[in-house]
């Protein structure tokens, strides 16, 4: 089995380079991820982040053969040979496979992640019928591996002002909430041409999206309910 | 000034509804043309002239191109906010599209009353 994996250590690599390696595997059903531990077995240099291997934690995103995605749920028999493994791209790399997520958490933080409710919290919760809590479906089950905001051209070039598909689902998670109360703050914090509207519907996030959500759709719900609100 | 990231132009949604709002009337006008010149026995200078010799005809053209350079304005304008990042510049190159966008507008009137 042929890889081709990126390398760059900072501090001691001029610029970044493609390394090929092997490796002997009998195992039909293994996942991308299982592979990339191996390897690091044979070259322990090789740096990546992975913690939960089933897809929850989203800590292994990264480029494979083009598209990202989380090589622990990402079978080997699935993927052409030979495999190439790159970080994911537009963020800046802190060695090899790992990037700095930070302006990707920025953005994320940017859209207050958490429920704004002034009132004083009930005995038990704050309930939902069934019918609000499924507005919820397609929005809570983000991971935040990063995997849409880092396939997306406008996050690429504007990512310190662009919020990205990422952080907009999750802003339209908590606008979707009926026990939030900040709708309208949450609607001002985007109304601007970058924070949302630099989104031009190429659908790159959901293509890519490992949990299959759909960013799009939410953007899409988002500009709704601020033209709802203009007229 | 300090250099830092300012965002919350509340311009975002507006010029967003504009874009798509005057793309559905350019659709509109431009199948319509087309109709009326598919329905023209000829297309020569005499036939072209009796058609824009209607008011009506002329006021949607008008319309039409004001939509465009309206549309035209906002797309443009997002290409400099992607590729020139000095704000002094981009200002001056906004300027610049808007006073072209402008005499485009008046050239169009003139076109359209002055045949």
């Amino acid at each position: 089995m042929k890889f081709r994996i990126y390398r760059y250590n900072p501090e001691t690599d001029k610029s970044p380079y493609v390394q090929d390696y092997e490796l002997q595997l009998d195992a039909p059903d293994a996942m991308l991820l299982e592979a990339l531990l191996l390897l690091k077995e044979q070259d322990d240099t090789l740096t990546l982040r992975k913690s939960c291997r089933e897809g929850i934690c989203g800590s292994d995103a990264m480029n494979i053969n083009g598209r990202n995605g989380l090589a622990c749920i990402t079978p080997l028999s699935s993927l052409k040979q030979p495999i190439e493994i790159r970080p994911l791209p537009g963020l800046p790399v802190i060695r090899d496979l790992v990037v700095d997520m930070t302006q990707f958490f920025k953005q994320y933080h940017s859209i207050k992640p958490y429920l704004v409710n002034e009132e004083a919290p009930p005995e038990t919760e704050r309930l939902q019928s069934p019918a609000q809590r499924k507005h919820l479906d397609g929005l809570y089950e983000c991971i935040l591996c990063g995997c849409c905001s880092t396939s997306c051209p406008s996050f690429w070039w504007n990512p310190d002002k662009f919020v990205g598909p990422a952080g907009l689902l999750q802003a339209y998670r908590f606008i979707a909430d009926t026990r939030d109360q900040a709708t309208s703050e949450r609607l001002d914090n985007l109304e601007d041409p970058y924070r949302l509207f630099r989104c031009h519907t190429i659908m790159n996030c959901v293509d890519v999206c490992p949990k299959e959500l759909n960013p799009t759709e939410a953007i899409g719900k988002i500009k709704d309910m601020m033209v709802k609100r203009m007229v | 000034m300090v250099n830092r990231v300012v965002v919350g132009a509340h311009y975002g949604l507006r010029d967003w509804l504009i874009q798509r709002v005057t793309a559905v009337v350019m659709v509109l006008y431009i199948a319509t043309l087309g109709v009326l010149l598919c329905l023209q026995p000829q297309i020569n200078y005499d036939t072209w002239t009796a058609l824009f010799s209607s008011l009506w005809l002329r006021t949607a053209s008008l319309l039409f191109l004001l939509c465009l350079f309206y549309h035209a304005w906002i797309g443009v304008r997002d290409i400099v906010m992607d590729y020139i990042k000095p704000a002094s510049i981009r200002l001056v190159i906004h300027v610049l599209v808007i006073l072209a966008l402008l005499y485009y507008t008046i050239w169009s009137v003139q076109i359209l009353w002055g045949m």
